[in-house]
């Protein structure tokens, strides 16, 4: 057990991991500290006041309606003939405003709702985590390539796949040591900030349970992340070629497919986009739609759909981890240390 | 003595796309004994590295055997690893850690007690600074960290690459003692270097290779007497006659050398031959001496990597040996 207790200091110890885990807890920290500052409880008076100004809205609205008709009307009997363009028909007398365009609780200041708000904060906290995971993944190996130390252990412990899946266990487990004790303070504020500041809502086990499992799916996402950064930077033998391979990823997914897939006009294209089935992996399924087949001037247009599940993301996350997890493996075995 | 290692016949082709293969060891051989500081000598891209890191499965080769300490490798390099220290070309090391801290999660990883670590530190001079960062060490302290790395695990067989490179004078003389010492205690230390006329000093046997093949090998006394080639450095009285003293000589038979004040004269028996047919013709010997060869000579003439005025050497331009023909007279 000497290696992954040396592997555990060493991952600590080191300035890249001190650093983004101080910068990631401070990032984290804006949120709940922002959503405290601008959630405010909202009892009987506030939601009279918001009824209040609601209703003055809307008087005054009506006031200016009826102004502007009469001025058109008169404008009308002194001989103009332009009114309808500048007007509408009718003077505009058919579109006044309505009292349900006045609603209340847009009035009210934002008062945060823990179970209805605190899912997609989830998703938040999730892609932080993975962007991070994913950096000290490929840091914690491509430096230890780069500056020789993999070349110093391999002198100490020569069976190099033991060594590497070592080093990948201990970055996993501190990595999902962060996950679950950051998450559990992630909700622990959001909670305060609902209980002291807004509203917890239902609280059902029902939705305990969903939050739960949007958190470990966030959590698969992070270990993942942090398993391509390793075995990128592995296979690379450098942490540049995780980050590249990262930023390469993005840019050509995300920015060179969408414009590509825009211009040839590929039916149902964000199925080939990555982030498509991070959406799907956290909200279980994401629809696409094929707006374009659709022809408007004829009226009312159900598009085509494609659904893509959490289960095909899955599958895809699967492939993509193979490959990385078999390339890292087979590069260590084979490949001279030179 | 027993051999703490042994390499037959090993090959390593280094493959590229684009620049087709390339050979850095071609059948070589290689023993050192136990207890004894063997000197590994070669030109720049002769093989001594690629040797160094296929012996401690860094390396994967093509062909050959090894052995460390008795056990076939890589086979045996997980039993045998703890029993070898090494470093292996120039120290590398996390740059933010301090040595300590390098040398600690070693010691962890390799299952040595953590006291260990400030006794190496003291052994190779870096005990007031082992807190420091890597990143501020000169490369003559990175060489200690290194050595001291390779210390950690009391080590029965040593290999070190280069270890003086970048030390001052007394960290050499340091390094020279500290090796002597390790030999002394019972530890085999396989050093490669080309500080020749430290590993003159030093080492008990060397072996010399060029091309990925072993050119020669054995005790350093032997391999400087068979080079020796029972010459001799002839001076005459006036410097004017040597090439007339070269023409008599290499008439009688001899193979001579002429150089700008003297003559370096060989294939005779003995030096008294060379005194008497000069004076025979009238030319008499100020001075007659037996020509002293050191290391450095040695690994010149049989690497054929000795500058030549006027001529850049590329590091591919060294000594061609014929398979298994490394040896002594080679």
């Amino acid at each position: 057990m000497s290696l992954p207790k040396a592997e555990v200091r060493r991952l600590f110890k080191r300035r890249v991991t001190r650093i983004f885990l101080i910068l990631t807890l401070l990032g984290l920290a804006i949120f709940p500290v922002a959503f405290t500052i601008s959630s405010q409880r909202t009892g009987p008076e506030q939601r009279a006041q918001a009824a209040e100004r609601a209703q003055q809205d809307f008087e005054r609205a009506s006031a200016d309606f009826k102004l502007q008709v009469a001025q058109c009307e008169a404008e009308k009997a002194a001989g103009a003939t332009d009114t309808e363009v500048r007007y509408g028909p009718n003077c505009g007398a058919d579109f006044g405003p309505r009292p349900e365009y006045f609603e209340p609780a847009n009035y009210l200041p934002f008062e945060f709702d823990f179970s209805r708000e605190f899912q997609p904060s989830v998703y938040v906290f999730c892609a932080i985590l993975a962007l991070v995971a994913f950096v000290i993944g490929a840091s914690f190996v491509g430096a230890e390539w780069h500056t020789g130390g993999m070349t110093n252990l391999l002198l100490w412990r020569p069976r190099r796949i033991p060594v590497l899946l070592t080093k990948l266990g201990v970055l996993l487990g501190a990595m999902l040591g962060l996950t679950v004790v950051v998450g559990a303070l992630w909700t622990a504020a959001f909670w305060a900030i609902g209980r002291y500041d807004g509203q917890v809502g239902k609280l059902t086990s029902g939705v305990w349970q969903s939050f739960a499992l949007t958190g470990a799916r966030g959590a698969v996402a992070v270990l993942l992340a942090a398993t391509l950064g390793f075995c990128l930077a592995s296979i690379g033998r450098h942490t540049a070629m995780a980050l590249g391979v990262g930023i390469g990823a993005v840019v050509v997914s995300e920015i060179g497919l969408r414009i590509a897939f825009e211009l040839v006009q590929v039916r149902f294209g964000d199925r080939f986009i990555l982030s498509t089935y991070l959406v799907a992996w956290f909200d279980k399924k994401f629809t696409l739609y094929d707006y374009r087949a659709c022809d408007f001037a004829q009226g009312q247009c159900n598009p085509g759909e494609l659904v893509i599940t959490w289960q095909q993301s899955a599958a895809l996350f699967a492939i993509v981890l193979v490959l990385a997890l078999g390339g890292a493996i087979w590069s260590m075995r084979r490949r001279d240390v030179v | 003595m027993p051999a703490v290692l042994e390499i037959s016949g090993l090959e390593k082709t280094y493959q590229s796309r684009f620049r087709g293969a390339r050979k850095a060891l071609d059948g070589f051989d290689m023993v050192v004994e136990s207890g004894q500081v063997h000197g590994f000598l070669g030109p720049n891209g002769s093989g001594k590295t690629t040797t160094l890191r296929t012996l401690l499965g860094l390396i994967t080769p093509n062909g050959g055997e090894m052995t460390l300490l008795g056990e076939r490798v890589p086979a045996a390099l997980p039993r045998v690893a703890g029993r070898v220290g090494a470093i292996v070309e120039s120290p590398q090391f996390f740059p933010n850690f301090s040595a300590h801290d390098t040398l600690s999660l070693l010691a962890e990883a390799g299952g040595v007690p953590k006291q260990r670590v400030p006794e190496v530190l003291e052994l190779v001079g870096l005990r007031d600074r082992g807190k420091e960062r890597v990143k501020t060490y000169s490369l003559g302290m990175k060489q200690r960290l290194a050595v001291a790395s390779a210390l950690l695990k009391k080590p029965e067989l040593l290999i070190l690459d280069e270890p003086a490179n970048g030390l001052d004078p007394g960290g050499i003389r340091e390094m020279r003692t500290l090796m002597r010492g390790l030999a002394g205690a019972g530890m085999t230390v396989l050093l490669s270097s080309h500080i020749l006329g430290e590993v003159q000093l030093i080492c008990d046997s060397v072996t010399i290779i060029s091309r990925g093949r072993r050119v020669v090998h054995g005790p350093v006394a032997e391999v400087l007497a068979q080079h020796a080639g029972g010459g001799v450095t002839v001076k005459l009285e006036s410097a004017d006659d040597l090439s007339h003293a070269a023409e008599i000589l290499i008439a009688a038979g001899a193979r001579v050398t002429p150089r700008p004040d003297h003559l370096i004269v060989s294939n005779v028996e003995k030096s008294a031959w060379v005194t008497r047919t000069l004076a025979e013709r009238g030319y008499y010997v100020s001075e007659l001496a037996p020509v002293k060869v050191d290391l450095e000579s040695v690994f010149l003439e049989l690497t054929q990597t000795a500058p030549v005025e006027g001529q850049a050497r590329q590091v591919d331009d060294s000594a061609v040996v014929a398979p298994g023909q490394g040896g002594w007279g080679v």
